[in-house]
């Protein structure tokens, strides 16, 4: 099946990596590593602990962590919750004043409205026109009652990077606890975090070629951070996450981290050349917008509007190729990404953004079919769009007076 | 998302737009009336032309639209509903019936609104140039 489908859309989910599929299948089974790894009885107990225990190696070697420092989640969205609301709950005598970005992910997001109407106070910052946040903006920020900071480090859309290195060293000289949705940068950019002065990370396994279903959040030993947790019964991970340790799904994600480890160097020279070969193909269209930057971004997230065209029709047009459009309009709030919007980009830009992300299956011949339809279907689109006959006439689309329903 | 009526007839715009009315006809022409609704920041616009004879029967129409498949889809029902018809009937299209044919699910019922909007203001368009 999907034959003819071409996967551009890697940010979202990967398909998990047939080496991770084949060690999962070995903890499911009778015969196999089955049992819970919290069963202190018998050996199907000792051999699961094991397992999850080589798994939490994997994952703490990929970002140099110690492994006590890894707490099994469901997925990064919990590992988000779980960070942003325990530390809020367990440091609120300090204060309750929380900073985050107008540009994380909505599993950052929510979760600080959702403590905002606990009674914090929440600060959400506007990113720079590529993206980023700055030190200079989060130090205008700061309060006296400010005790979370939480930034992504790869924007999901983008794929803008931030200095989270640079951001760190602030948070940490001025007591602030600092949470790193890191959901996109397993196996895309080298993360230290003996030297990154970061509290809380919050990983994914699916971004990462292991399945859906599986995180994990580093929660720094040293200088010790405290959370209150969300999911209580039974102790499980320290008293940090309760619930029987998923076996297959851990080991899932402690090889596709271990796989990642060894292969990312590969993997990102190999996305770094489709990357440049997609944007030498498609650069030449008219009117197309890169939304970030090229200095600043990874190889695998090129995120770009086509102006005068409509981003969902782009994607119907584009029928076999799997991408996104940062255009809500399959919701029912028929927004623009929201993203886009902070970055200040247009509307009629904003509104037909398309994000194309590579991987690790991702070919050269994919990459020059996908941009050769692309630049089929904006043509045909642009002739079809009343937009783009205004701007071709010299016609200024700010200063026409729009007939809104 | 999409009901096959509505892929298919954004798929037979997109491929053949001579063939499906896209285009756009002298705006001045005293027998043309246009109709433009919709901004780019709701993402879509419609324009709307239609050339009317002396029965006052709408005798061809010509459209550009930039907004989702459905919005295109829309355009095109539109389209082929209004060719033929008197202006008294072409007045009684309503978005409801566009809705319908396409099987528009109700998020995306806007579109056809937007159809019947572009009708109207494309009528009174061509009947202020006749006053």
């Amino acid at each position: 099946m999907n034959r003819n489908l071409v996967y551009f859309d890697y940010a979202a989910t990967c398909p998990v990596d047939p080496r991770v599929a084949a060690k999962m299948q070995d903890c499911l089974l009778i015969d196999g590593t089955f049992g819970n790894p919290a069963s202190r009885s018998h050996e199907f107990g000792w051999k699961a602990d094991e397992a999850v225990e080589k798994a939490r190696l994997h994952v703490a070697n990929l970002v140099n962590a110690d492994s006590r420092e890894i707490v099994w989640t469901s997925g990064a969205t919990e590992s988000d919750n779980l960070a942003i609301k325990g530390a809020a709950k367990f440091y609120k005598d300090r204060g309750n004043h929380i900073i985050t970005s107008k540009i994380e992910h909505k599993a950052v997001l929510d979760p600080c409205r959702q403590l905002e109407r606990e009674g914090f106070e929440i600060t959400y910052l506007d990113p720079d026109e590529n993206g980023v946040i700055s030190l200079e903006n989060i130090q205008k920020h700061v309060k006296d009652t400010t005790i979370l900071l939480s930034i992504m480090h790869i924007n999901n859309e983008l794929g803008a990077v931030n200095d989270i290195e640079k951001i760190g060293k602030y948070t940490r000289e001025n007591n602030i606890i600092f949470h790193v949705d890191a959901a996109q940068s397993t196996g895309k950019l080298h993360i230290d975090l003996s030297k990154l002065e970061v509290d809380l990370m919050s990983f994914s396994g699916h971004k990462t070629y292991a399945p859906k279903g599986i995180g994990a959040l580093y929660v720094s030993r040293k200088p010790r951070v405290r959370l209150e947790a969300l999911i209580h019964g039974g102790g499980h991970e320290r008293g940090f996450r309760a619930g029987t340790l998923p076996t297959h799904q851990i080991v899932g994600m402690g090889e596709a981290y271990r796989i990642a480890a060894e292969e990312m160097d590969q993997d990102n020279s190999k996305i770094t050349k489709l990357s440049e070969i997609f944007w030498n193909e498609i650069s030449g269209i008219e009117e197309i917008y890169l939304n970030g930057s090229f200095e600043n971004k990874v190889p695998n997230i090129t995120n770009v509007s086509f102006a005068y065209i409509e981003g969902e029709s782009l994607i119907m047009a584009l029928k076999d190729v799997a991408v996104s459009s940062g255009s809500a309009c399959t919701s029912a709030s028929l927004e623009p990404s929201y993203v886009l919007r902070a970055l200040g980009r247009a509307d009629e830009l904003a509104h037909s953004s398309i994000r194309f992300s590579f991987g690790r299956f991702t070919t050269e011949d994919e990459v020059l079919m996908v941009a050769k339809t692309t630049k089929k279907v904006v043509n045909q689109l642009r002739e079809l769009s009343p937009l783009w006959d205004m701007y071709k006439d010299g016609v200024d689309l700010e200063k026409v007076e729009w007939v809104t329903h | 998302m999409y009901s096959r009526k509505v892929i298919q007839k954004f798929e037979e715009t997109l491929n053949n737009p001579s063939a499906h009315n896209v285009g756009r006809m002298d705006a001045n022409a005293k027998n043309v009336g246009t109709g433009m609704v919709g901004a780019p920041a709701c993402g879509d616009v419609m324009r709307l032309q239609i050339e009317v004879d002396d029965q006052n029967i709408i005798t061809d129409c010509k459209f550009k639209t930039y907004g989702c498949g459905s919005a295109i889809a829309s355009s095109q029902q539109m389209i082929e509903m209004l060719i033929g018809k008197s202006l008294e009937e072409a007045k009684n299209i309503k978005d409801r019936e566009i809705a319908d044919l396409l099987e528009l699910p109700s998020i995306k019922v806007h579109c056809s609104v937007l159809a019947e909007d572009s009708i109207k203001k494309a009528i009174a368009d061509y009947e202020s140039k006749k006053a």
